[in-house]
């Protein structure tokens, strides 16, 4: 009881302290961007340029996309590999923990009512269809790997949600999802490679531009984009698959 | 004309974001907590549309909508489970 | 109008820091994290929009129509879907702490091992 009491001044201590300093925090962010041109009057050199000239240079209609996997193709080789390396923290820290329940037997939670199979399934369908179509013509409209990777992900939990968990085990071995992911990652790189083997600088885009607004636009856009993909969606649903292990394995141990 | 209009439409939605963030900073129940981050991602999706920015609008949608509740709805249970003492305190 | 989404920023920030500090609850902290990053998304597009101008898509659309800046688009867009695996390392590690400690109370945490 006195540990609780403790705790409890401990936190009302900490936030009396903390208010002033995020006052003052609050102050000095509010001076810094006093310094910021005003709402809607920022004139960017190198977004206005990229505007001007990325359509005759690179044929995408997408000017977003061009920059993540053009322009600024580096960067997003660098995020790429936060991701992969967050996903590997989580599989690490994680598989440990379930080391013990590995050999219990999956639970039959089989969801029984129809409409929900149903539904879930077509849901399912036309969320996967969503996905790559935001993924095929990301550089064409709104969309790209990264955000149709995490509809495509999403879409698969949907076999757990409306399906059994055993029907997900199923969709989300790590035996398939490891190498896709790894694929995903390296894929990047080895499209960027292939550009400095022909002779051009890393990530050089060494397609020719094809024609605006199609599919057929963009060059090594469009392989980078798949790539990031691959990944985002294997990340996704790996990250999935140990956080249902965590929340499946104490269901099992009750039953036994 | 469109753009005219934009204005008092962002001003209100930036109200709406500034209201959602401070709800889900201070709000103590976790449950509760992730309902309120749903609702605040879906407020930023709209800001982010009348920012003209629909690449991140679509992220921010896929994101708020499934992957972060699930991860924390399952990070949830499990540290509950087993945690009987301090089950009753965060209601 | 002009200055008040950079206020909104910061004020965004300031409160997701506050409710990190006062947590009682690890993947509390890491719900109020998400909020205070979530101030750079709004800064950044802030900064980046333009008036009178559209998407940085130009499909059907005529080349050299004035539009927001791009480069701020695609640092965030990246950054969204990247902090997913991000929050889901902190959340697993708040999971190894309540599997160790038995709590996932920061300062309950802080007792134990002092």
């Amino acid at each position: 009881m006195s540990l609780r009491l403790k705790t409890r001044t401990r936190r009302q201590i900490r936030g009396a302290v903390a208010l002033p300093v995020l006052g003052a925090l609050g102050v000095l962010l509010l001076w810094g961007f006093s310094g910021l041109p005003a709402f809607g009057n920022f004139h960017g050199f190198y977004g206005t340029l990229l505007t001007k000239i990325a359509v005759p240079q690179r044929h995408t209609t997408n000017v977003v996309t061009a920059v993540v996997f053009d322009y600024r193709g580096l960067d997003t080789l660098g995020e790429e590999f936060i991701l992969f390396a967050a996903v590997v923290g989580v599989l690490l820290l994680l598989r440990d923990q379930g080391e013990d329940e590995e050999k219990a037997e999956p639970p039959r939670d089989a969801v029984t009512s129809d409409a929900l199979r149903f539904w879930g399934l077509i849901g399912a369908g036309g969320a996967i269809a969503v996905g790559l179509w935001l993924v095929a013509f990301g550089y064409v409209t709104p969309g790209g790997g990264f955000q149709g990777g995490v509809a495509i992900a999403s879409a698969i939990v949907v076999c757990y949600l409306a399906g059994s968990y055993r029907s997900w085990l199923r969709v989300s071995s790590e035996e398939v999802l490891d190498p896709v992911e790894a694929t995903g990652a390296g894929g990047f790189a080895i499209v960027g490679l292939a550009a400095l083997i022909s002779g051009l600088p890393f990530l050089r885009n060494l397609l020719g531009p094809g024609e605006v607004g199609t599919l057929f636009s963009g060059g090594s856009i469009a392989f980078l984009n798949w790539t990031v993909a691959l990944e985002v969606a294997a990340a996704n649903v790996l990250l999935y698959t140990q956080f249902l292990e965590q929340y499946i394995a104490p269901m099992v141990r009750g039953r036994e | 004309m469109i753009v005219a209009t934009l204005v008092p439409l962002q001003a209100t939605i930036l109200g709406l974001v500034a209201i959602g963030a401070t709800c889900v900073a201070l709000c103590r129940n976790t449950l509760r907590q992730i309902v309120l981050s749903g609702v605040y991602g879906l407020t930023l999706v709209i800001l982010f549309v009348v920012l003209q920015a629909p690449d991140v609008a679509l992220s921010m949608l896929v994101v708020s909508t499934v992957a972060y509740p699930l991860i924390v709805l399952v990070a949830i249970a499990r540290s509950r489970h087993g945690d009987v003492e301090d089950e009753g305190e965060g209601e | 109008m002009s200055y008040l989404l950079y206020a909104i920023a910061a004020w965004i920030c300031c409160v997701g820091l506050y409710g990190a500090i006062v947590s009682r609850n690890l993947i509390h902290l890491a719900l109020c994290l998400t909020v205070a990053q979530s101030s750079t998304y709004v800064l950044l597009l802030g900064i980046g929009y333009r008036k009178q101008a559209g998407a940085p898509i130009f499909k059907g659309v005529k080349l050299g129509t004035a539009s927001v800046d791009p480069v701020v688009q695609a640092l965030t867009l990246t950054d969204i879907v990247v902090s997913v695996t991000v929050i889901a390392l902190i959340l697993s590690l708040a999971l190894d702490v309540q599997r160790r400690k038995g709590t996932v109370d920061p300062d309950a945490i802080a007792d134990f091992s002092g």
